[in-house]
């Protein structure tokens, strides 16, 4: 088991190498001058400027500081932010955005759960296409679109309760998150519905319900028991990829709702051409998934029996 | 300042009963600083004489000596002064300077003794010799330096000729401080209210180094207000500074700018939830506001948006007679009615924007710029000839750079689909990120670039040497050695006849060489809280100007 | 048999009438693809979205024969229209330039300053009002330093209520002013409130003016509305507009052809990319899987790699990296950058697939009986996994589309004039509440397609799926 942890996390070290690097390859083929401003300047504050980011040394000069500041924790000072490091701009704003993602994940798991275990239980009646219609909704509705509707919506619920019960945009209370995380977890709710709704239905024909059912164990004895709890096993797996992508695809949200999270930072970013600050974010985005996925496989040997960790 | 100001500058306001730090640990072991809550915020307190506001973008830089932004102006205009400042009806008044006086060859300061920094310690002539060196420094690599050209040696010690300590500027004691110029310079007032200019106390900027101005207690302020609280990217918080000489004038004892983001319909809906005092509207949010019964208010930014060509060799645009074939079968007029659909913008007609001043009155009333005649058949005409010129047989599409923004791609899709159809001629849109359209004009890489102009003080030669062949901001390379005459002879000169028409001709030769196309002077609309008053919209300087504003009942 | 003789004949040799007491095959024998076939045709929501999908090619392909606007063409006259009929015009001659009304018996600074300046008398229109322009005239007040007109498209129902601050006079002697802003033909209400200069009287005065629609001879000319001839003499007519079925978006460009166009691009993105990284994955995966063992090793853990990447991110900058020039669509940009990101997956499923194909015993079979590797990749190996490739391409498109449609709409994606459904629905967003089909057609394009590709995909899954073969 120990083993197994410390060869997952050394391939996922040098992942991260390899994320590293390739962002760096990318970002230096990016046309363009991060140093360009509005305001053209003359060659001499250019060269100090050039010197002050290291940018007048070769590319690769440049790739080996970068990777021995990295192994050292350090990604720089934000171009476009002149005073701000790289570590501290992750810092603030990392957290916002996992902690939407987490809301996100959580609304999405148990949104999934809930609906997929009503929709098995209630198969072909009232309950179960009503929810497989939202469904399809879910998964084909791009969320730029919830996000703009969830948005409106909240402001029509504020004027019609005359008070701003649920605010539209900002960050900072819990009632801050709740609309921009059921936007951002409704793609991942609509699949782990459907995912749920299927696993429930094969395992309604299991042998091992039936022999419960023989026993005359009770009704809800066995849905909680027995169905529940093995047609969870398939959510876990599929949730490390969706961590990653609820993390990474909350742009959107973020910008509608006004979020300071840290993919508002990238997209900036990249527009901006702000070196450090696009290392930053995707080496330390690249090290959180796979982490992440690391954590789920592992978690997934413990509540799976049958799941042998090599 | 310049291009691509963001539409709509922030503002807005409200009340905290409350304020609830989550400190958020994570699996990573992160505590946030991002999630400070506001419960129960409102746009405008009367009481307390608060205010929120949403701003558009963090400020990226507020060390004045760096600034180049409009929202780090905006936040260093209520932080800071210079010597001079703009009064509430946009007039030069004094700062921490109390009187001044100024001749051909320089000025000086007598600073008034109850000016104080945020720490109780004077504001002394020291501080402003000290500001105005480093920004000139090669080191600091300002990019701003410029501004400071005026003052005698400013642009040698900039290039590195000179040190620093050469720049015509002395403490002559702790509140007198003299100027010398490098050329008579007639608007150098004006210039002390500007960013750049403003002081920064020694002591204090080299004890926090690389940090200067990256946190509320990296920096000190002379100004109305001080930063209180600063959570990047989320909020930043202004309080009334009580070490400020003048506090008796301040209203407002709070701006908390709440709300941070570019997105102009979260505002609109921070504004109609009662959240936000003030809130920029583009041309698609401007009809949902209509439809809420608010009162909509428009102001001119004094910015110029115009098409500038490139007159490298080789390139087509180098050739006048193309040039004219759009001239005269663009219609500004067409453009800001019916493309850009939002009230205010005026048609562009010249380089010089409408408010800028002339010998006595408005310069454009003196001398109005000449009316172009829209004429598709004299167009079809010109491309001929041009083409005879150029020994073409049809005319390659030209390639039109432009931002990424929607406004610019909308315009880009108008004047594609325009010449298209008026002169058989195509366009190449080249949409590009901020960095990569830089990179691109910088190096010439068009034939056409959408550019624009947002003037840095008041005064016509922040529009006037634009095109001069020497500017790096002439981004085509226009080159026309009377132009350059023209520039020269307004620069040298303190006597407004002398300098207006100077320019008057620069403006001829802007329009009958087609240097530029004017497009448009920018307005913008927005909302106000009726409740907030005394909000100051400026066209140099901070914007908007919350220093004289007040909360009525 | 007596019949004594020893010769047969011919009935002799004829077949014994068998009696077959087994059980009768009754089925003629399936192959796999038939009875998948039958097995999705079965599948009535499966069978709703191919046909959706079919219709979706021919909107994309035969669609723009058969509605030939041009959807680069620019309407400025008819900007944003809703989905309806087309209008009427009346044929005008070119915009004219008009000077105002400025007196000169009257002060442009007031003399006396008064507290409550009334707002202005006789407030009218000049000239029939028309969607070229409007032009407006009033009395002069005294104490007035200037005017601001506004205009709204109901009636002001307060001071706050006045709408579009359309513009100022500065002077009290300047008593006319002309809007050329926006004007539809629909009703406005134009309001106008004297200022000393500085402040503005809270006094106003309304008028309500129907502008009529009008089109100039040149344009209608232009677009071909009227031949050369009928040109000469149609000043005072009145004209059709061109029809916009779906409305017009902010540049009066006709929707439904944008759609059209759009979907091409779309649909290229959603199933050209899917194509090409599958076919790239199953090339990938198959080697890894046949050859097993180092090399085997070596190719996944690259594309493990490859999978750590985060996808959006890496998207953007591969995107950016890749560069749009002048007058490029960027379309290839996004493609490369999708195939880029996209092909492990697939490569890790083949790759399971054959690993697991290779150990079956008929493959194995067929190696005793001497077959080469290619006679097994072909003849065994790919067939059997060709329905797990056939389920993964139809799930990636819908995920290709949205990628296309997420890019575009946060600015990344296809760059204009070029339109995706993605990129028009980032231009229909801002306008939801004012012209909401410059949205809804776009996303309801997106969704059903999206929705068509995911039913197939669930039943090919199904159908494919040799465990459910059918039994009867």
């Amino acid at each position: 088991m120990f083993k197994y942890t410390l060869k997952r996390l050394l391939a996922g070290v040098i992942t991260v190498w390899f994320i590293a690097t390739a962002t760096f390859v990318a970002m230096h083929a990016v046309p363009g001058d991060p140093l360009l401003n509005d305001k053209a300047v003359t060659p001499e504050i250019r060269r100090n400027l050039e010197e002050k980011y290291g940018l007048d040394k070769p590319v690769f000069t440049q790739y080996l500081i970068y990777m021995g500041n990295m192994l050292q924790g350090d990604f720089g000072i934000s171009f476009t932010q002149q005073n701000r490091r790289v570590n501290d701009i992750i810092r603030d704003h990392f957290p916002v955005s996992a902690m939407l993602g987490l809301l996100a994940i959580f609304f999405a798991t148990a949104g999934g759960i809930v609906w997929g275990a009503l929709t098995a239980t209630y198969r072909n009646r009232a309950p179960d296409v009503v929810i497989m219609f939202l469904v399809i909704l879910g998964i084909s509705v791009p969320s730029f679109v919830f996000a703009a509707l969830g948005q409106l919506l909240l402001v029509n619920i504020n004027s019609w309760v005359g008070y701003s019960l649920i605010p539209v945009a900002g960050w900072g209370t819990i009632r801050h998150m709740l609309m921009p995380a059921l936007v951002l977890g409704l793609g991942t709710m609509a699949l782990l519905t459907r995912l749920m709704r299927s696993t429930m239905l094969d395992i309604v024909n299991a042998d091992y319900i039936r022999t419960a059912k023989a026993k005359g164990l009770s009704p809800l004895r066995i849905f909680f028991r027995h169905q529940l709890r093995n047609a969870i096993l398939p959510v876990v797996t599929i949730l490390g990829p969706q961590i990653a992508a609820i993390t990474t695809g909350g742009f959107v949200v973020e910008l509608v709702f006004a979020i300071p999270g840290l993919g508002r930072y990238f997209v900036q970013a990249v527009q901006q051409l702000d070196y450090t600050v696009i290392m930053g974010t995707t080496v330390f985005y690249g090290a959180f998934l796979v982490l992440m996925v690391i954590t789920v496989d592992i978690i997934y040997g413990y509540i799976d029996p049958r799941v042998q960790l090599e | 300042m310049l291009q691509c100001r963001v539409l709509n500058s922030p503002p807005v306001v409200y009340r905290m009963y409350c304020r609830i730090i989550l400190a958020l640990s994570l699996c990573c072991g992160f505590t946030s600083a991002a999630a400070i809550a506001q419960i129960e915020a409102t746009s405008v307190d009367f009481k307390n004489q608060k205010i929120t506001i949403a701003l558009a973008q963090e400020p990226p830089q507020l060390n004045p000596l760096k600034a180049t932004d409009q929202v780090s102006f905006f936040i260093l205009g209520h932080v800071s002064e210079g010597l001079l400042r703009y009064d509430r009806r946009g007039r030069l008044a004094p700062g921490v300077a109390e009187k001044w006086e100024m001749d051909e060859t320089g000025a000086t300061f007598w600073l008034r003794k109850n000016a104080r920094w945020s720490d109780g310690l004077p504001v002394t002539a020291h501080d402003f010799v000290f500001a105005w060196r480093e920004a000139v420094a090669p080191i600091t690599a300002s990019e701003y330096a410029f501004v400071l050209f005026p003052i005698k040696n400013g642009e040698k010690i900039n290039t590195g000729a000179l040190d620093k300590s050469e720049l015509g500027v002395t403490a002559i004691d702790d509140y007198t401080l003299k100027v010398e110029f490098e050329r008579p310079c007639a608007y150098f007032l004006k210039l002390t209210a500007f960013g750049t200019y403003f002081p920064v106390r020694q002591d204090f900027y080299e004890n926090r180094g690389e940090r200067y101005a990256a946190d509320v207690e990296d920096m000190l302020y002379n100004g109305p207000f001080r930063l209180a609280e600063w959570v990047h990217s989320a909020s930043l918080k202004m309080v009334k500074n009580e070490n400020y000489w003048n506090r008796e004038s301040i209203t407002l004892t709070e701006i908390d700018a709440a709300y941070i983001t570019t997105d102009t319909t979260a505002r609109l809906n921070l504004f109609k939830d009662g959240k936000i005092a003030l809130t920029g509207l583009d041309s698609e949010t401007i009809k949902d506001a209509l439809n809420q019964k608010y009162r909509i208010r428009k102001f001119t930014t004094g910015s110029v948006f115009y098409l500038e060509f490139n007159f490298r060799d080789g390139r087509l645009t180098a050739n006048l007679n193309l040039r004219r074939a759009m001239q005269v079968v663009f219609d500004p007029n067409e453009l800001v009615n019916k493309v850009l659909a939002t009230p205010g913008n005026l048609p562009g007609y010249s380089l010089f924007p409408v408010w800028l001043d002339g010998v006595e009155g408005k310069f454009r009333k003196e001398f109005p710029a000449k009316r172009i005649n829209i004429d598709i058949e004299e167009g079809r005409r010109l491309v001929a000839l041009a083409r005879q010129e150029l020994n073409l047989e049809t005319i390659p599409p030209l390639i039109l750079l432009v931002g990424d923004s929607p406004t610019a791609a909308k315009q880009a899709e108008y004047l594609q689909g325009l010449f298209k159809t008026t002169l058989d001629l195509d366009l190449k849109i080249d949409i590009q990120t901020f960095k990569q359209r830089l990179a691109k004009m910088t190096a010439g890489e068009f034939d056409i670039v959408a550019a624009g102009w947002g003037p840095d003080f008041n005064d016509i030669m922040t529009f006037g040497d634009l095109m001069a062949s020497w500017n790096l901001n002439n981004r085509g390379r226009y080159n026309n050695p009377r132009y350059d005459e023209l520039v020269r002879r307004a620069q040298n000169s303190t006597d407004p006849q002398v300098r207006m028409e100077a320019m008057a001709e620069v403006q001829n030769i802007i329009i009958d060489d087609v240097v530029i196309l004017p497009e448009y002077e920018q307005a913008v609309v927005y909302l106000q809280h009726p409740k907030l008053k005394g909000v100051v919209r400026r066209i140099v300087g901070q914007d908007p100007d919350y220093t004289y504003a007040r909360v009525v009942q | 048999m007596n019949h004594s003789t020893t010769a047969f004949v011919a009935d002799d040799f004829k077949p014994a009438r068998v009696t077959v007491h087994a059980e009768q095959l009754s089925r003629p024998s399936l192959s796999y693809w038939q009875d998948a076939w039958i097995r999705l045709k079965k599948n009535t929501r499966a069978i709703i979205s191919l046909y959706i999908v079919i219709l979706l090619g021919f909107f994309t392909l035969v669609g723009p024969f058969v509605w030939t606007t041009d959807p680069t063409l620019l309407d400025l006259g008819q900007i944003s229209q809703p989905p309806g009929f087309s209008k009427i015009a009346l044929l005008v001659e070119p915009y004219q330039s008009w000077d105002g009304i400025i007196l000169d018996d009257f002060p442009a600074e007031p003399d006396e300053y008064i507290e409550v300046i009334p707002p202005p008398e006789n407030f009218r229109v000049v000239d029939s009002p028309t969607t070229q322009r409007v032009r407006l005239a009033w009395n002069p007040v005294d104490g007035a330093a200037g005017y601001n007109i506004y205009r709204h498209d109901h009636k002001p129902t307060a001071f706050n209520d006045l709408g579009l601050p359309l513009g100022s006079t500065f002077g009290g002697n300047e008593v006319s002013y002309e809007d050329r802003l926006d004007i539809d033909s629909s009703t406005y209400f134009y309001s106008i409130v004297s200022t000393d200069g500085i402040d503005e009287s809270e006094l106003y005065t309304v008028i309500e003016i129907k502008p009529r629609q009008i089109i100039t001879v040149q344009a209608a000319l232009q677009r071909g509305l009227l031949t050369a001839v009928e040109a000469n003499t149609a000043l005072g007519k009145e004209i059709k507009l061109e029809f916009h079925p779906l409305g017009t978006d902010a540049l009066g460009r006709d929707m439904l052809a944008r759609l059209m166009y759009g979907a091409r691009v779309s649909l290229f993105i959603g199933i050209v990319a899917p194509l090409l990284f599958v076919t790239f994955g199953v090339a990938y995966g198959g080697v890894a899987g046949y050859h097993g063992g180092r090399i085997d090793a070596l190719l996944m853990r690259f594309a493990d790699f490859v999978v750590a990447l985060p996808f959006l991110l890496f998207m953007i900058l591969f995107k950016i990296a890749f560069g749009i020039g002048p007058g490029e669509s960027g379309i290839f940009p996004m493609l490369l950058a999708l195939v880029m990101l996209a092909w492990p997956a697939t490569a890790r499923l083949v790759r399971g697939q054959v690993l697991q194909i290779r150990e079956e015993g008929y493959i194995q079979a067929a190696r005793l009986l001497g077959a080469r590797d290619s006679y097994l990749i072909l003849r065994h190996i790919i067939p059997n996994t060709i329905g797990v490739i056939l389920v993964t391409l139809t799930f990636a498109v819908p995920s290709a589309i949205f990628t296309e449609a997420f890019l575009s709409f946060i600015g990344m994606g296809v760059a204009p004039p070029t339109p995706s459904w993605g990129s028009m629905c980032n231009e229909g967003v801002k306008t939801m509440l004012s012209h909401p089909h410059e949205l809804i057609f776009p996303a309801l394009f997106i969704s059903v397609t999206v929705l068509a590709f995911n039913l197939l995909g669930d039943g090919l899954t199904e159908a494919l799926d040799s465990r459910l073969r059918s039994r009867e």
